[in-house]
């Protein structure tokens, strides 16, 4: 349709907007792009091939991973119970829920600390089954799942929503149970948007600072102490300056890079279908 | 039999009101409403599908108040199909078997059968995505049919289709209603497809059955004004269509025949708007293919307008304003002459 007025002479609106709109693009692919180049390929990959980098970075996906994990089995059903009911204060549960969204992560950091403590409420609840939340990749846990939550359950809500109720309704009269009927009409209906909100979520675990800075800075793991990937970004640039910060910079922001592909690729095949 | 005593339904904003019905096994049932009215929640209720605030609903004698949907036997259509989209047509039809367990050497005879009965054996190994609206209805038809429901639900079945398959659809669901004695309970808010398919109508209106009758019945004696307003857009006939001479089709509608302007032959309806009809007191010698002489059998007001009841037979209900009914003294028991133009008449 935009195409038929192309032959027009672009009107004032256009040309400014346009004009914005490329010191945006610039403003935001400038500092990645040059990062990234900065860097040789040989740099990257010795840098990679460093203990600390490669076990911060296994620790990192790792823990996000778990995080997801554990997302994924308590934050489903909170997104289907959300997606399928009405009851007063819905509104400011979902507003609640995105709140570790808005918030500064280090206040995050210290709002887990006050509950995950190990004299705390469940500090001393998970004491019992000998899981502790000071100074172990359990606080790492925590901390990148309690600030990347809510893109899983969001996703996973709309997800739902977009699952038409009548398709259950005819799948009961089928003769399927609830059970049957969520795992065989609903889940697989809505798996994509709960697969990219899962990818969203640990790519947002993967890049957490705040508040495993307050909880956790060097990670238990395998042994040795290796620190979570953002964390060793920042280490190496107060210690040793900018140039020793860069190549774990690119690394980062690479595998970010690449769950986003990976995200986008899933999204688009989803439009198609 | 389906027996639904004083239901009553909250849903918030939609509210059904002491519900009393009967559908007798086998009978081909219509719930006839306008927007709103409740149709789809009434409907959803004897499927289980919302709490019941209070009152029972029977199934041949068995209380099924509380039993769970999956329990019920009953079968569901929607308008839009709900067809599973991630399942081919094959599969959407074998959930429900499925889902009921049935020994896996039963399954695949079963669905042959259903594919059979619609005539749809072609569209097994299709995607849903890929089917048009008459083929889906079909398909949807075919997954509730598989389960052998004690009572079939359709849920205007007919009303997002296209006027050609729409009307291929009604004689479908005619003709499978009676090869297959199952009871339907019929969602729509359009009179002619109650006229053409219902063998009673249960008209509803804000939650509640302001009327239970044949349609012929509801037509010739609406219980109210809403009623009329309602159904009275249409005077519907049953008949025959046959050629006869200079390429007029007649329909013999039991007793006179109708001249009408259609390509189709044999059993068909016809529909005709109440304001569409002429009344004289003498034979008007018109462009108008139809004229016939009959007694005011009833008269019924709606204020600006009414509508007066013509009995030829069959009866026509006409709709007249208030002058014209002064003038003519169109009263009960005046005769009159009937005239309408052949065109004016819906042949579906």
């Amino acid at each position: 349709m935009h195409r038929l007025r192309s032959w027009t002479r672009p009107d004032a609106l256009s040309l400014v907007f346009l004009l914005l709109a490329l010191m945006m693009l610039v403003f935001i692919l400038t500092p990645i792009i040059k990062t990234c180049i900065s860097s040789s390929p040989g740099t990257l990959w010795d840098t990679l091939l460093e203990e600390e980098v490669y076990l911060s970075i296994m620790v990192t996906a790792w823990a996000g991973l778990i995080a997801t994990f554990i997302g994924l089995f308590l934050g489903v059903p909170l997104a289907y119970l959300l997606a399928r009911h009405n009851f007063r204060g819905k509104r400011l549960l979902e507003s609640l829920i995105d709140v570790p969204i808005v918030i500064p992560h280090s206040a995050a950091g210290i709002a887990l600390l006050f509950v995950f403590g190990r004299h705390q409420i469940f500090g001393v609840l998970f004491g019992h089954v000998g899981i502790r939340f000071v100074d172990t990749l359990a606080a790492v846990v925590i901390a990148m799942m309690f600030v990347s939550i809510p893109f899983l359950i969001d996703s996973a809500r709309d997800g739902f929503k977009s699952v038409d109720v009548r398709l259950e309704k005819v799948a009961r009269t089928l003769g399927a149970s609830p059970w049957r009927t969520f795992f065989r009409v609903t889940l697989p209906l809505a798996w994509r948007s709960i697969l990219s909100g899962s990818i969203m979520m640990w790519a947002r675990a993967i890049s957490e600072f705040g508040a495993i800075m307050i909880l956790v800075y060097n990670v238990p793991f395998l042994g040795e102490y290796p620190k979570v990937a953002p964390i060793l970004v920042y280490h190496r640039f107060n210690n040793f300056g900018l140039d020793a910060a860069r190549p774990v910079a690119v690394l980062v922001i690479l595998i970010s890079l690449i769950a986003f592909v990976i995200l986008r690729t899933l999204t688009t095949k989803e439009q198609k279908a | 039999m389906i027996s639904l005593q004083n239901l009553n339904v909250d849903l918030g904003e939609f509210v059904l009101q002491d519900i009393n019905l009967e559908v007798k096994a086998g009978e081909y049932f219509i719930l006839l409403g306008p927007t709103g009215a409740g149709k789809t929640v009434l409907l959803e209720a004897i499927a289980g599908l919302h709490p019941v605030l209070k009152g029972a609903i029977s199934i041949d004698g068995k209380e099924i108040t509380k039993l769970k949907p999956e329990k019920r036997g009953v079968g569901i259509v929607y308008q839009d199909q709900m067809l599973f989209p991630h399942l081919s047509v094959e599969k959407n039809i074998a959930f429900g078997l499925k889902a009921m367990r049935c020994p896996k050497q039963e399954v695949k005879p079963r669905i042959d059968d259903a594919v059979a009965l619609l005539g749809i054996a072609h569209l097994l190994h299709r995607e849903p995505r890929t089917l048009s609206g008459g083929e889906k209805q079909k398909v949807a038809l075919a997954r509730a049919l598989v389960t052998r429901p004690t009572v079939l639900l359709l849920d205007e079945p007919l009303s997002a289709l296209d006027p050609n398959t729409r009307e291929r659809m009604q004689h479908e669901l005619a003709e499978l209603h009676r090869r297959l004695k199952v009871t339907i309970i019929h969602v729509t808010h359009d009179f002619e497809e109650a006229g053409a398919l219902g063998d009673r109508v249960a008209v509803l209106n804000e939650g509640q059955i302001v009327q239970v009758g044949t349609p012929s019945g509801v037509l010739r004696h609406p219980s109210s004004a809403f009623v009329a307003d309602f159904a009275l857009t249409r005077n519907v006939f049953a008949g025959h269509a046959k050629q006869v001479e200079n390429g007029h089709v007649s329909v013999d509608i039991g007793g006179i025949d109708l001249m009408v302007t259609t390509d189709a032959r044999g059993p068909v309806h016809l529909a005709l708007r109440p304001e569409d009809i002429l009344l004289s007191p003498d034979h008007l010698r018109s462009t108008a293919r139809n004229a016939f002489e009959g007694t005011i059998t009833r008269v019924m007001d709606r204020g600006e307008t009414l509508y007066v009841t013509v009995t030829v037979p069959p009866d026509f209900v006409c709709l007249v304003t208030r002058q014209a009914q002064e003038e003519l003294s169109l009263r009960e028991g005046v005769r009159v002459w009937i005239t309408f133009k052949a065109s004016a008449i819906h042949v579906f």
